[in-house]
């Protein structure tokens, strides 16, 4: 049988979900609702242990950022590393296709998650990563 | 109610590059010019609490006993991150405080000089060859520029940034000029790894780093050790008339790590563990902040310095820039700010801030400080952050003895 599937995908992160409608996942607290990116063992907050997946919105609002123009060996330059309010819940991003310069990046400007690649393994699996894009 | 608990001697060595000095040769100069200070020997020591943070797990205290004075005391070797001096000399402080011991010394040291930035990872020189998820974001190749940053620099950018997003948008110059009075200030300290002044412009045309830190406005990596001997009221006035008159008291010692708060996961808030801290040492020191004659905080960057006027309570909510602009933190200012040149030109090399700092604090309050001397210092307040979160709060006062 030949695979006529089209290439597969894999997300940077693993809070990252691909499709039509890519968007972000947290484990959300089910006793006191704080959000985490990452797994954990019990809620920082209230100690809790049950979590539930809660998709998170897809567009928000810059709350603060920096343009990092010197950075480790290996990490191209400038890039625009932000914290996103998505509706109540923080991200941490970078702005994407706009320029990097404090002319075009501002406190408080509204942004939307986008996707882009970030190439093929030797599988030929595909790497897609995110930052937020000016809405 | 547990005894008072005073710095008897204290000192630090001049920051800057010692290529001719180890580690463990900067951390007995400190030590031993702290005994020195102090008018005591290593057999009075109860205990000792070490840090180095680039070696903390190679026993620097145990190291540091073989070559100022092994007699079988115990060592508590600590690791904090920049909070680790603070660190060392609080586990002295409540050693004291419990009563098992009368007197216990303190050192931080650490060689930091061409380190480069901190923090960032980097990315080694190719990306994976097959995208595989690890750790716990199941990242399939290194995040640091792709989600955010992970060096220093941006992170404590984005601190201060986000003060301006809160209280009203904070200038690239305004941040800049924290960074102009840290550097004046360093010209009249001896022992700052940098003591040049520079002009507005100078630090604003410099290479830009991480938006709105210049190198200029960013802390030095250096070389440097700090060390105190700490001794308990009861012990200190069985002793000379001189050393109790040179003493410092300890007022308040506090070290609180980071609450848990909405973003703090995708952004260290240094904010609230320093506001908590502060808040418990003047509680304890029965002190308030227009009560201090002067204040080293921990300014690693400018943008950092902005926003700990407001987390220690030195100005309104919301109104650092306010008492920035109004010369409030200038040495000859109301409330003056790093008048040993802060991180920024002193320079900070890791382990040796949380004591250096507070050395800077008592060379005022014993009226020894010469050119840069605050005149009439009675109180002075000690701040240090270490990221992950670690924050460390000194109240000093002057002798009364």
């Amino acid at each position: 049988m030949t695979d006529t599937s089209a290439p597969a995908q894999v997300p940077l992160v693993d809070y990252l979900v691909l499709g039509d409608q890519p968007h972000l996942v947290a484990n959300q607290c089910t006793g006191c609702g704080a959000r985490f990116f990452d797994r954990r063992n019990a809620c920082a907050g209230c100690f809790g242990t049950e979590f539930t997946k809660v998709d998170i919105a897809t567009e928000g609002e810059v709350r603060s950022f920096t343009i990092v123009t010197f950075a480790a060996p290996g990490v191209p330059v400038p890039f625009v590393a932000a914290v996103v309010d998505c509706g109540g819940t923080s991200v941490r991003a970078n702005i994407i296709n706009t320029d990097p310069d404090p002319q075009h990046v501002k406190l408080g400007m509204k942004v939307r998650l986008a996707t882009y690649s970030l190439g093929s393994d030797d599988n030929g699996t595909e790497a897609i990563g995110f930052g937020f894009e000016p809405a | 109610m547990a005894d008072n608990v005073w710095i008897l001697g204290i000192t630090m060595t001049k920051f800057g590059k010692h290529p001719d000095k180890d580690v463990v040769d900067l951390g007995a100069m400190a030590a031993m010019g702290a005994l020195a200070d102090a008018g005591v020997t290593m057999r009075e020591m109860g205990v000792l609490a070490a840090g180095n943070l680039m070696n903390a797990s190679a026993g620097f205290g145990q190291q540091l006993q073989k070559q100022i004075g092994q007699t079988g005391i115990p060592v508590y070797n600590v690791a904090n991150a920049c909070a680790t001096g603070a660190t060392a000399l609080r586990t002295v402080i409540m050693a004291i405080k419990s009563g098992e011991v009368d007197m216990g010394l303190a050192v931080g040291v650490e060689k930091l000089a061409g380190a480069g930035l901190l923090g960032g990872g980097g990315r080694g020189k190719s990306d994976a060859k097959v995208w595989s998820p690890s750790g716990r974001y199941g990242a399939v190749t290194p995040t640091d520029g792709r989600v955010g940053t992970d060096a220093m620099p941006g992170t404590f950018a984005q601190v201060g940034m986000e003060y301006g997003h809160k209280y009203g948008e904070v200038s690239f110059e305004t941040f800049a000029k924290i960074s102009e009075k840290n550097h004046a200030h360093s010209t009249l300290n001896p022992l700052a790894a940098y003591s040049k002044r520079f002009t507005l412009d100078e630090i604003m045309n410099d290479m830009m780093i991480a938006y709105p830190n210049t190198r200029a406005m960013c802390s030095a990596n250096c070389d440097g050790a700090a060390a105190a001997v700490v001794v308990s009221e009861a012990k200190l006035r069985t002793l000379s008339l001189e050393q109790q008159r040179r003493a410092v008291k300890v007022s308040a010692s506090v070290l609180t790590t980071d609450p848990y708060e909405e973003a703090c996961q995708i952004l260290p808030n240094v904010n609230t563990l320093t506001r908590n801290a502060a808040k418990v040492a003047y509680e304890a020191a029965g002190v308030g902040p227009s009560d201090l004659d002067l204040v080293e905080l921990h300014d690693c960057f400018a943008t950092a310095e902005l926003v700990h006027y407001d987390n220690l309570m030195l100005c309104p909510e919301g109104g650092a820039v306010d008492f920035f602009e109004s010369g409030a933190p200038w040495r000859d200012g109301s409330t003056p700010v790093n008048v040993s040149g802060g991180l920024q030109s002193k320079g900070h090399p890791i382990s040796a801030t949380g004591i250096a700092n507070v050395w800077e604090i008592c060379h005022h309050l014993r009226g020894e400080a010469g050119d840069r001397q605050i005149e009439g210092a009675k109180v002075g307040l000690a701040h240090v952050i270490g990221l992950g979160s670690a924050c460390g709060v000194h109240i000093l006062e002057k002798s009364g003895l």
